[in-house]
């Protein structure tokens, strides 16, 4: 992981804007082959996108004609309406509101509080002279790494025995547990990358364990904030496996409930409004993506370690 | 003599939030799920020891033995189309071309969704009556076959391909990063040398890359042990069991078919899995490194 952690380093990302060598002047065939390539894999990343975007934009009547390429003929915002406001999980035909509401309620308690105890744990684990400290970091990164069937039924168990099971405080506590590897291991690196010194002065100069957390390193840690922050913004949103175990019936995040929606659809499908459903989905994590630009790079190369 | 008791009591107090949390719910639910894989539980867990009996019906479960086949299957043709994709993508991106950044946007993009959008927009694609297949067929080439999510032979291709949208930008994320960083004088010697531009890359850009190759594929195979929504969003598991991987038996046996012990071995089988892939690279990466340069 340290490789990872390596490409994330300011100075090699910002050599990432340098180029190799010059650009060539002329158009020569293999220039011509190489631009070819890269059209088509834009095509091919590309093409999911426009396809949830066009048939979004159609009527179902548009849609039975099987043309999935064609541009809608006269496109209608009416399947995201009625994906938004009146789509059916089941019996309940209030939309994907619902669960995009559930997920933001998901999402900010979790997202506070665990890049709190990660920041906290991060600093003290690199920072501060602890016996175990090592043994602590060890079992938290492989923890990381390890499939979430291994750690499922004996939490529904522990949640069950003391009422926190299918409930918001569960799911949110759940996103902490497992944000903690990833939010440690940030904070951590982060913390043991800066410079000795600045840490030695606050200690010599009286400061105690929290004086120097919030009035020496909170201050400098704005970047490593912002990774963190995109990190858990995506994973979180993008959960489901925890959100369909852990939230329970009442709390179901946009993801489960989108699934819900276009796989135990009853009756006719209605493509239109479960792609519209589908982008609805996507947007929190799509304009955090484009907002985000290059930070995003550094996140998810560290994040993918949640798989 | 009291601050100083306080100064040192304050890391360990805030640590404890995070101890408790890898006691309880790493630790202890892994010992335990490890536990009552050797025990004859079945809609609830009880500690009868049974011995090995649990992994004697899981290796003897077509279920079981499919899902295994299908995560190799999956895993080789997952990880290796993203290494050569994301490594040609991030070639193709350091030849000084036009658009850099949008094309480095576009590729990276579908890594932000999440698995059950990636899975949802892949399974309206490849629809048999209404998707792509039934496009191309009327464009004249009727043999055109793209419904792979309902047939039972090519449905695993179908999430592979879904996989590879998703993942394959991250590759060529790690891989640009490797290669803005292969020193400038390296490629002035080669051009000097007249070496041809593939051969430097093949014979010697690519094992300066090892690193970002290896951490490459430590991710991708800890996505490949986890996939469990991709294949929801997808296939759910079908046609049939034909897209059945272990987080999916694991899952379905512990909510659905209420096989607590077999589900718990089915999961250890997984942690076994992951720990060899992982335990070496872990220690060479981390902790030699780190005993190294001791802090």
């Amino acid at each position: 992981m340290s490789t990872v952690t390596q490409t994330l380093a300011p100075a090699t990302l910002d050599r990432a804007a340098a180029h190799r060598g010059r650009r060539p002047r002329k158009l020569t065939a293999g220039r011509v082959g190489l631009y070819a390539f890269l059209a088509l894999s834009a095509a091919f990343f590309l093409l999911p996108l426009y396809i949830m975007v066009v048939t979004s934009l159609k009527t179902m009547d548009e849609i039975r004609l099987a043309e999935i390429f064609a541009f809608p003929a006269a496109p209608t915002l009416d399947a995201w309406v009625a994906a938004w406001s009146t789509a059916c999980t089941g019996l309940d035909c209030s939309g994907i509101q619902v669960g995009f509401l559930n997920s933001v309620k998901i999402l900010l308690p979790s997202l506070v509080l665990s890049i709190g105890l990660g920041a906290v744990t991060g600093y003290a684990l690199s920072l501060w002279k602890i016996r175990g400290a090592n043994l602590l970091f060890a079992v938290l990164l492989l923890g990381a790494f390890i499939p979430y069937q291994v750690f499922i039924y004996p939490l529904v168990r522990m949640f069950s025995m003391v009422g926190l099971y299918g409930t918001l405080p569960g799911i949110v506590l759940v996103h902490v547990i497992f944000g903690l590897p990833i939010m440690t291991l940030l904070f951590r690196n982060f913390y043991s990358s800066l410079p000795p010194e600045l840490f030695k002065a606050a200690r010599v100069d009286g400061g105690g364990f929290w004086q120097i957390f919030v009035h020496v390193l909170l201050p400098m840690s704005t970047p490593i904030l912002i990774v963190a922050a995109i990190l858990q913004v995506t994973g979180i949103w993008n959960d489901f496996i925890l959100g369909l175990v852990f939230a329970g019936r009442e709390n179901l995040p946009m993801t489960v409930q989108l699934n819900n929606i276009v796989n135990s659809a009853q009756g006719e499908k209605l493509y239109n409004v479960n792609m519209a459903a589908t982008i609805l989905t996507a947007l929190v994590p799509l304009a955090v993506y484009f907002l985000s630009g290059r930070w995003f790079v550094r996140g998810i190369a560290a994040g993918s370690v949640k798989g | 003599m009291a601050t100083r008791i306080r100064r040192s009591a304050a890391p360990v107090v805030a640590l404890t939030p995070s101890i408790l949390i890898v006691l309880l719910a790493y630790v202890g639910t892994m010992l335990w799920t490890i536990w009552i894989s050797f025990t004859s539980s079945r809609l609830l867990p009880v500690n009868s020891f049974a011995g090995s009996a649990q992994y004697e019906r899981l290796f003897g479960d077509p279920r079981w033995l499919l899902a295994v086949q299908n995560l190799a299957l999956f895993g080789v043709l997952f990880i290796g189309i993203c290494l050569v994709l994301g490594f040609l993508l991030a070639v193709a991106i350091d030849q000084r071309v036009r658009a850099e950044d949008s094309l480095r946007t576009i590729f990276l993009y579908p890594h932000a969704l999440s698995f059950i959008v990636t899975g949802l927009v892949w399974q309206w694609m490849m629809n048999p009556t209404l998707g792509i297949q039934e496009s191309i067929q009327a464009l004249g080439w009727t043999s055109f076959r793209f419904d792979w999510v309902v047939r039972r032979d090519m449905a695993i291709y179908a999430v592979v391909i879904a996989g590879v949208w998703q993942s394959a930008g991250l590759v060529m994320a790690l891989m640009l990063a490797g290669l803005r960083g292969v020193d400038e004088e390296l490629w002035k010697a080669a051009r000097v040398d007249g070496i041809p531009t593939w051969r430097v890359y093949v014979s010697i850009v690519l094992p300066l890359l090892k690193p970002m190759i290896v951490t490459s594929v430590v991710l991708l195979s800890i996505a490949v042990v986890k996939v469990y929504d991709l294949v929801v969003a997808l296939t759910n598991g079908g046609p049939g069991t034909a897209t059945a991987v272990p987080a999916k038996f694991v899952m379905d046996y512990l909510f659905e078919r209420q096989n607590i012990g077999l589900a718990a071995s089915a999961s250890t089988v997984m942690l076994v899995t992951v720990l060899c892939v992982l335990a070496p690279w872990l220690y060479s990466e981390y902790f030699r490194k780190a005993k190294g340069s001791a802090a």
